[in-house]
């Protein structure tokens, strides 16, 4: 028993409550504080598999040195440069550098493994494969590491808007399925046979096929589903690093790599629970390449009925209750500190004013809060969606501002949507439901909205931004 | 106790920790409201960034030209992963503030 391995103790324990801390909006900012005191702590008493501390033995200092600082350049100027709407793409890129640091360290690791050196010139007897206990999870790690830093790529690309659109081809899943079967194969092979050249050979082959096949992997999803995929392939990248800790026997990385991939494998579902679909659905079946046709074939009854801004400024101003459905549509118009302005004003004249908030409005589950926090909006204005839906036929106006699917009531009503079955905000039974939109389109999904055909439906067309500061000055003058 | 059994007491030992771990990562994010589901991955995402201390442990070791280069890129991305996961999960739950 070490003093070190006691402190790494301590360490696991920060990072639990960290991640604890973080699930209570009034403790969340300290608990990513904990963990990165923990982070810290294990930094500073970082050790070899031997015992020596690294600080006091290792060697290539200036290397490890410059390195730290590079990537704390790097992380700063992303974190610090980064839109709030553009979240998910950090969250995406940030994982794929961890995904892609776990896959080098270990192939260092076995490369080394399978390379004895040479001592003073004599070449070594070839040594005893290092047991399986030790291979497996380096070449876990390597494959599990690096398919999560290509997908986080592409998962990057694709919010970016680069090829956002599924792309599929006849025999897709064949072809994927039978690149992993080579991997696995390699893999297989590699267990037993862990040392000497083609060892290498076989290893470097299945490093790179694991590369290509987390660019084949996340190809075919389209960019709607993204956040999904992103939140996998973090879970993914935390139990690479778990299985690093073992390789090069590390717990404190285990503990923390486990937690990351326990956690993010459970909050994967709860995105797929809230759109409805199983993670298999999200991930193989290329959603939406389809669904557009059989929607428009179906039709949709009633008109489209436009409304002029000072009237809505007057439903809104002798109101009792308000209810906001924001989606990525107004993050997208910058509108966030409009709307802000807009429920202030409101609320000086003693209307009740809430947002509602869909599970998965905006890019991200939780995306909406963060843009909302972003323009002073007080998070407990923020009511989730099981909250509201009971009160929403209590609501005298509901302001939806760029949000679509999650108030297409076709999700409850037409059994041959695709997003049939898919929970809902139930917009379209308050008493006046007001969209705000720029134009007929269909949303990001590229379903047809029933909502906009309700009688209670008024729809005020034009920029978001645009409109709501017009509401503004309405409300303000009436 | 000789060291081969020594060694694989060590592995089941660190067998069982993944185990637990796995079950406490469950329960502590079980009951997450889904408004901090952003932060909570970003907040996640920055605690895998401790794969920075496996880059610098094996950089550390490095000897030939390829290794280090290996573990040099390995550190990098490393402490991208870890500097700026907190950071921005910093940045967004400073904003998070409750009606005065």
């Amino acid at each position: 028993m070490n003093t070190v391995a006691l402190i790494l103790i301590g360490v696991s324990v920060l990072f639990i409550l960290g991640i604890k801390f973080l699930s209570s909006p009034k403790t969340a900012r300290a608990g990513n504080l904990v963990a990165a005191a923990g982070m810290l702590i294990g930094f500073v008493i970082l050790s070899k598999p031997d015992g020596g501390n690294i600080w006091a033995h290792g060697g290539n200092y200036p290397l490890i040195v410059i390195g730290i600082i590079i990537g704390l350049v790097i992380g700063a100027l992303g974190a610090y440069s980064v839109k709030m709407t553009a979240m998910p793409q950090m969250v995406a890129l940030f994982n794929g550098l961890g995904g892609g640091a776990a896959a080098l360290v270990a192939s260092l690791e076995f490369i080394k493994g399978a390379n004895p050196p040479e001592l003073l010139g004599i070449k070594l007897p070839e040594l005893h494969d290092p047991s399986a206990a030790i291979t497996i999870p380096m070449l876990f790690a390597t494959l599990i590491g690096s398919l999560s830093f290509s997908g986080s790529i592409i998962a990057y690309l694709k919010l970016e808007g680069k090829f956002e659109k599924p792309h599929t081809f006849p025999g897709q899943n064949f072809l994927n399925g039978l690149i992993l079967l080579v991997i696995l194969g390699l893999c297989g092979w590699l267990t037993f046979n862990a040392t000497g050249h083609n060892a290498v050979v076989a290893f470097v082959v299945m490093f790179c096929l694991a590369l290509f096949f987390g660019v084949a992997m996340v190809m075919p999803i389209g960019g709607a589903d993204m956040p999904v995929v992103i939140s996998l392939l973090n879970s993914f990248t935390g139990l690479a690093v778990a299985a690093d800790g073992f390789a090069i026997n590390n717990n404190a990385m285990i503990v923390a790599g486990t937690l990351v991939g326990s956690s993010g494998t459970l909050l994967t579902l709860l995105m797929c629970k809230a759109m409805n679909r199983p993670v298999t659905n999200v991930l193989f079946g290329a959603f939406g390449s389809s669904g557009g046709g059989s929607a428009a074939a179906g039709g949709v009854a009633g008109t489209v009925k436009p409304i002029q801004a000072d009237e809505v400024a007057l439903l809104l101003a002798y109101a009792q209750r308000v209810v906001v459905v924001p989606g990525y549509g107004m993050a997208v118009a910058q509108a966030q500190h409009s709307v802000r302005e807009l429920t202030e004003e409101l609320g000086k004249r003693g209307v009740e004013v809430q947002f509602a908030i869909h599970p998965v409005a905006g890019r991200m589950p939780g995306h909406m809060n963060v843009l909302l926090a972003e323009a002073n909006v007080p998070y407990d204005q923020l009511i989730e969606m099981e909250q509201i839906n009971p009160s929403m036929d209590r609501v005298d106006v509901c302001l939806v501002i760029g949000a679509n699917d999650v108030v297409n009531p076709a999700a409850r009503e037409d059994k041959s949507s695709p997003i049939y079955g898919m929970p809902i905000i139930d917009a379209d039974r308050c008493k006046t439901c007001i969209v705000m939109k720029r134009s007929m389109a269909a949303g990001f999904a590229g379903i047809e909205n029933h909502l906009f055909y309700k009688d209670n439906t008024r729809m005020l067309f034009g920029d978001a931004k645009a409109s709501l500061n017009a509401l503004v000055a309405a409300v303000k003058a009436s | 106790m000789s060291i081969e059994s020594l060694q694989s007491y060590n592995q089941i030992l660190v067998l069982f920790i993944f185990v637990l771990a796995i079950f406490v990562g469950f329960e502590v994010i079980s009951k997450v409201p889904s408004m901090l589901h952003t932060p909570l991955m970003s907040g996640t995402n920055a605690i895998h960034g401790i794969i920075l201390f496996g880059g610098i442990l094996v950089l550390a070791d490095a000897d030939d030209t390829l290794a280090k280069v290996l573990g040099f890129v390995a550190v990098v991305f490393g402490s991208a992963n870890v500097f700026g996961g907190f950071m921005v999960t910093d940045r967004m739950l400073q904003m998070f503030k409750k009606k005065k």
